[in-house]
């Protein structure tokens, strides 16, 4: 691995992170709303929540290709909001990310929300604790393996990412050159070693990963069905 | 009636073996840039000839490792000369040809943004400037060589972005997020001139010669119809579609 490729791998961390940081923060409240409200429109948000699941990656690239463009209508809010340019920018990038990987964090999150039921509610605010104060002392605890979860594979599966990328990203060395990118032109420009080493090093991470979540999990369940 | 199942059976019997009295099938790889113009030359030789041509897309390095893995290819069609002389294994000796050179062109959108003499580059008057990955692509090679010959590689590289192949960098350009960029001539230009947007073709001098090279594969080797349509790409009718694209001889 050489200088390029290490800064790749840091580039992609810091994507990672930064996106599964925002999701938390805009997937809780959605989360909660999705598990509480009765509302009919709840349908149509998890709809739009999980579409990203299912459609390929070259579709979701497409349109924020266009879209995120200087002549699409959210390229130009950006540029209005002083965000600057989406396309071929780092910030660009993560907002990219973040759509592509809320499902993998709205969705745990939702079935933990849903999971704890109203009953805890309830009974918390028969002791007077404030909402905010249940959400707090209740719910996160109770939710914390739908959290553990969500950060995981929103983490993970940012990692992962590459058709959209490759389509917004500009291939652009510390700004958009993620590893899978670097993979790929390694691959097609015939340098497999390096192209080995950094493939091995995303199937061990997400071995890792994966597995550990799921003996983290499972520990879990076993503690509660114990207790 | 007898006489019409006779025929749906021949018919199925062709589709299902490929039978020496049918026409044959030839699988094609195609470089992207010369996408267009073999889908309509292929068309044309289906129809004179009878046999079946089926063409994918793509970058020529991809192609490279596709067929060193025994890709059923019958002919490799790429974008550079490197390409196929470096495929000894998978491919028939002495079948390699140039089949067409490329021009390179500096493209926008935007009409009049780009002059006739390419002083756009100097001006710096853009954000980003679109190309092909150079070690991936020929075209990207030839774009950075030009870049280095007019002597504005190092000032340019800022705003620089690089698509994976110029099919991206031309998609790049044509949803106006890159102002201008490097693409194929073949691929803005038609019948003899630039279908939209503005352009200037970069002269040969600045950048090595854009060769072509087609060359036929092993798994081609006893397919009558991959013989048949290296022969056409060397008519006067198929060059003239090549023409029409921008490409010379």
């Amino acid at each position: 691995m050489d200088a390029a490729d290490f800064n790749a791998v840091w580039l992609t961390l810091k994507l990672a992170t930064l996106t599964t940081f925002m999701l938390l923060m805009l997937g809780t409240p959605l989360a909660w709303w999705l598990a509480r409200s009765k509302s009919k429109a709840r349908h149509l948000i998890r709809t739009l929540v999980a579409l990203p699941l299912i459609l390929p990656p070259t579709v979701i690239g497409f349109y924020l290709l266009i879209f995120m463009g200087p002549h699409g209508a959210f390229g130009q809010l950006a540029v209005a909001l002083g965000l600057g340019e989406l396309t071929f920018t780092f910030t660009g990038l993560v907002l990219a990310s973040m759509l592509y990987s809320m499902p993998f964090v709205v969705q745990p999150l939702h079935n933990a929300f849903e999971a704890i039921g109203a009953r805890p509610l309830e009974v918390a605010a028969t002791l007077r604790a404030s909402p905010l104060d249940t959400f707090i002392s209740v719910v996160l605890p109770l939710a914390r393996p739908g959290y553990l979860t969500a950060i995981v594979m929103g983490f993970a599966h940012t990692v992962g990412e590459f058709g959209v990328v490759l389509m917004i990203g500009g291939n652009i060395p510390d700004r958009t050159r993620v590893v899978s990118v670097q993979i790929y032109d390694h691959v097609e420009a015939l340098n497999y070693t390096h192209a080995h080493a950094l493939a091995a090093l995303m199937l061990v991470f997400s071995f890792v990963v994966l597995f550990s979540l799921y003996l983290f999990n499972s520990h879990a369940v076993a503690r509660s069905s114990t207790q | 009636m007898t006489r019409l199942f006779f025929q749906a059976l021949c018919a199925l019997l062709c589709l299902l073996s490929s039978w020496t009295a049918c026409s044959e099938e030839v699988q094609v790889a195609v470089a992207s840039n010369f996408a267009t113009p073999m889908q309509k030359i292929a068309s044309q030789f289906e129809q004179l000839s009878g046999h079946k041509v089926s063409l994918s897309f793509g970058a020529t390095g991809k192609f490279f490792a596709q067929i060193q893995n025994d890709a059923p290819f019958d002919i490799l069609m790429a974008a550079d000369q490197l390409t196929p002389a470096r495929l000894t294994g998978q491919s028939v000796p002495g079948s390699q040809f140039t089949y067409a050179v490329g021009a390179l062109v500096l493209w926008s959108a935007v009409p009049e943004m780009v002059d006739a003499q390419g002083a756009v580059l100097k001006s710096g008057r853009f954000a980003h400037l679109a190309m092909a990955a150079p070690e991936l692509a020929p075209y990207g090679a030839a774009a950075a060589q030009t870049l280095e010959a007019l002597g504005l590689a190092e000032a340019l590289k800022s705003k620089l972005v690089q698509g994976q192949s110029i099919g991206q960098t031309y998609a790049f350009i044509a949803t106006g997020n890159a102002e201008l960029g490097f693409v194929a001539l073949s691929q803005v230009w038609e019948n003899g001139r630039i279908k939209s947007g503005s352009a200037w073709i970069v002269p040969e001098k600045l950048h090595a010669p854009l060769r072509q090279d087609a060359i036929l594969l092993r798994h081609g080797r006893a397919n009558r119809a991959a013989l048949e349509l290296l022969a056409y790409l060397k008519t006067d009718a198929a060059q003239t579609v090549m023409r029409n694209y921008g490409y010379h001889f």
